[in-house]
């Protein structure tokens, strides 16, 4: 029979739990909001960038003074993963998921006799990662989100990965990030970054524009400005795919959180059931004994 | 659309800044600045550091620092795409006077080409923006 004093500890803190994931929720609830917001503006720039390049890269393909970063380096054989996963655990599947993505893609592309390499934004990721593929992570940026997620620092990375590029460490850039769909869904989508790929066109906007499929002039000539536009068009696609993930990350940690909660409410309404009746069971032996007592008397 | 109106949004990676329907926008392109009115050929010019300014009648209603991007013009829109963007009235010269002496120190430092051509952009700025306070 379960002591009483041990279970009343048991249920002590079972509640201090609670209190403590139902806090963890109030403030991943906070700062999903914040981090909807800050993906909701950044999206003006991207959908106009992705309708610049779109149009520039169709006037630019098949030519053959194209950049490297659209048209590629002209081989596929070693890949770079970028993998965006959070800093902190606690949020359910969201880090493992991401990471369950990025090691089919690895293992698909090893058994085709590529080279894999790893980059990972965020703790997490390198920290599962490690474990499997050690010697190819060749880095790491920690703390992206401390203490805002700016996109001076996403530019950083797109730098990076930039110069890696030209110096021939890799020749196929594809980044790994969770999308936001809501609080309870976010869905794990690889975004090849290098070599460009152009989004679907949409002919219907051509005409409303006043456009009639009129060709941009372009200044100071199509490669400087396709030059100019490709890095910044990394940097961009890396800062919205870490919005993305920020905005995930919350959410799924608040769903977690809130999972949690729940779970140590029911956890503590059966163990105040089972001390109540450990107590009623005493007070009655107790009982028993006293009135057995005093009939033998 | 207004008549004789286009439509001016300047935006950063960080948040659209501003949105609104004007007669007519000066831009400082790569090769020059060029005004843009209504019914432009469609066109996409990178920018260099300068001052965009916004014209409404015969006067300048708003005068914005940029330090670089890409405009997009359509014959009743124009886009510009700025990485950095401040209104020239709040540019602070003593942080910019310290921004251009950190960067002509980095200069000093700077081991290859690479981060030559970064730093000398870094100085460009700087100096476009003390240019731009007046």
């Amino acid at each position: 029979m379960p002591n009483l004093k041990d279970l009343k500890v048991r249920i002590d803190s079972v509640k201090s739990t609670r209190k403590i994931t139902s806090a963890m929720k109030m403030v991943a609830a906070a700062k999903l909001r914040r981090a909807q917001e800050q993906a909701e503006a950044s999206r003006p720039y991207a959908e106009r960038m992705d309708r610049m390049l779109g149009s520039l890269a169709a006037a630019a393909a098949g030519q053959a003074g194209a950049p490297k970063l659209l048209a590629g380096s002209g081989s596929d054989q070693i890949h770079l993963i970028l993998v965006a996963t959070a800093d902190r655990g606690l949020c359910g599947g969201f880090n493992t998921s991401i990471v369950r993505e990025a090691r089919r893609m690895a293992h698909t592309l090893i058994d085709q006799g590529k080279t894999v390499k790893f980059f990972c934004i965020g703790r997490k990721g390198r920290d599962q990662l490690r474990r499997d593929f050690g010697s190819m992570i060749i880095g790491t940026v920690e703390d992206i989100a401390k203490p805002k997620l700016s996109f001076d620092k996403a530019a950083a990375i797109g730098e990076r990965i930039v110069t890696m590029f030209e110096a021939g460490e890799f020749d196929v850039c594809t980044l790994v990030y969770a999308e936001f769909r809501s609080a309870i869904s976010q869905i794990v989508t690889p975004q090849q970054l290098i070599p460009f790929a152009a989004p679907e066109s949409d002919e219907g906007e051509d005409q409303e524009e006043g456009l009639n499929g009129a060709v941009y002039e372009y200044e100071p000539g199509e490669e400087e400005i396709l030059t100019a536009l490709l890095p910044t068009n990394i940097s961009i696609q890396v800062f919205k795919g870490l919005l993305e993930n920020a905005a995930s990350e919350h959410g799924a940690r608040m769903t977690a959180m809130d999972n949690a909660t729940r779970n140590a409410g029911d956890m503590i309404n059966n163990l105040t059931l089972v001390y109540n009746r450990t107590r009623q069971a005493a007070i009655t032996g107790e009982l028993i004994e006293i009135i057995s007592a005093k009939e033998a008397m | 659309m207004a008549e004789g109106k286009i439509a001016f949004e300047l935006v950063s990676p960080e948040r659209l800044l501003l949105s609104q329907e004007v007669e007519m926008v000066v831009v400082p392109g790569e090769e020059g600045d060029f005004g843009v009115l209504e019914r432009h050929t469609p066109m996409i010019s990178t920018l260099r550091p300068g001052v965009i300014q916004v014209h409404e009648g015969s006067s300048v209603t708003e005068s914005i620092f940029v330090a670089g991007g890409f405009a997009e013009v359509t014959p009743v829109r124009c886009t510009v795409l700025a990485e950095e963007a401040v209104a020239v009235s709040e540019i602070d010269r003593g942080a910019t006077e310290q921004r251009l002496s950190d960067a002509r120190d980095d200069l000093l430092d700077a081991k290859d080409d690479a981060e030559k051509v970064a730093v000398e952009r870094r100085i460009a700025v700087a100096e476009a923006m003390l240019k731009a306070a007046g």
